[in-house]
């Protein structure tokens, strides 16, 4: 593998490297939305706690996710170079070296599960050291080169900051925070496999197992209607479980109705449509789903507060 | 005792990227050190010289 050789690392240089290059390796755009997610089941669980304890749990959460994204942009670098999404990270277009991103990506995860523990609780602090563990080693190293299965099951990393959140306020594992744990792991699939379906040929350049490039298109399109189905079920149940209201219910139905009629054009599409519109349209409306379900449910909640 | 090694001049670039880093160290350090006071302050208040001696 001449991948590696391929990139300028490791030379013996002065860095030029700036504070936002460390900062591109937390991957801010995903830590957004594990904030989101992670800040939505803080609130949502039941007890209560002090804003500026809440505020330093989020960023411990956050910190720690960054940290795993500097793991994987660590290990990936090889990959990242050859594809085009991923060329200009940090690593690829040589601004940082790798052996910085690692200790960079272990100090931040050491600091932000330390910090977690010791501000909230240790359930709060042992599942964000598991979430970074799962990211880093469970998917990073050995699933995402291994199997098409990758992101179905590396896919459990991102859905457990909603868990993080509501355990440092109460401090257990509970039915309704494993709900809103299926919704983003139900999520993964399809907006993955979507984004795969129109990036084929970046990861066939990579040798990156992709489910479309393993199994084809056709059932690709399937396993994604399917997980969508899935996904709409698994939204609407915080209303009948109680920790959310009609509003919330009404609006994971609707959500969902569109999410399933993407997926079904998604499923429509003729294979070897090179323009992948349908493919396009579902990726980009599943990051406003996903932002749409925990921000109704989160609005639900502190209106329901206020008025109490 | 002398040091005969060439020193390395430090280019523009290299220099500004250095302070900003320090800079962006320094920062963090400080906001940790706020946060962890203000974290002792609410999760103890006044109980922080309340213990056994």
């Amino acid at each position: 593998m001449a991948l590696v050789e391929d990139i300028k690392i490791s030379e013996p240089r002065i860095s030029e490297a700036t504070p936002r290059d460390y900062f591109d390796l937390l991957k801010p755009r995903v830590m957004s939305l594990v904030v989101f997610t992670a800040l939505v089941g803080l609130l949502v669980a039941p007890g209560s706690i002090n804003p500026f304890i809440a505020a330093v749990a989020i960023l411990a959460i956050a910190v720690g996710a960054g940290a795993s994204g500097a793991l994987n942009m660590w290990y990936d670098a090889d990959v990242d170079a050859v594809m085009s999404r991923t060329a200009k990270r940090p690593i690829p277009s040589g601004r940082v070296g790798r052996e910085e991103t690692l200790v960079f990506g272990l100090i931040l995860s050491v600091l932000s599960v330390m910090t977690l523990g010791l501000v909230t609780n240790w359930v709060a602090g042992g599942l964000l050291a598991f979430t970074i563990f799962f990211y880093a080693v469970i998917y990073t190293m050995w699933l995402k080169r291994t199997t098409p299965q990758n992101i179905v099951i590396g896919g459990a990393a991102g859905a457990f900051p909603p868990m993080i959140g509501w355990a440092a306020v109460t401090g257990t594992l509970t039915m309704e925070s494993a709900v809103l744990f299926m919704i983003i792991f139900l999520w993964t699939p399809p907006h993955f496999w979507a984004l795969a379906l129109f990036k084929l040929r970046d990861y066939e350049i990579a040798g990156m197992p992709m489910m479309p490039n393993v199994v084809g298109e056709r059932a690709t399109k399937r396993q994604m209607l399917v997980y969508s189905v899935l996904l709409a079920a698994f939204a609407v149940l915080p209303w009948p479980l109680g920790f959310a209201g009609p509003v919330y219910g009404i609006a994971a139905i609707v959500l969902g109705a569109n999410f399933i009629r993407h997926a079904l054009a998604v499923w429509q599409m003729a294979d070897g449509d090179a323009t992948m519109v349908p493919a396009k349209k579902l990726f980009g409306f599943s990051l406003t789903y996903l932002f749409a379900i925990f921000a109704v449910l989160f609005v639900e909640i502190i209106v329901m507060r206020v008025l109490a | 005792m002398s040091d005969n090694r060439p020193s390395i001049e430090l280019t523009d670039a290299q220099q500004k990227a250095r302070r900003k880093r320090s800079i962006a160290i320094a920062l963090c350090l400080a906001a940790f050190v706020v946060i962890f006071y203000a974290v002792t302050v609410i999760k103890l208040g006044p109980d922080v010289l309340n213990r056994p001696l």
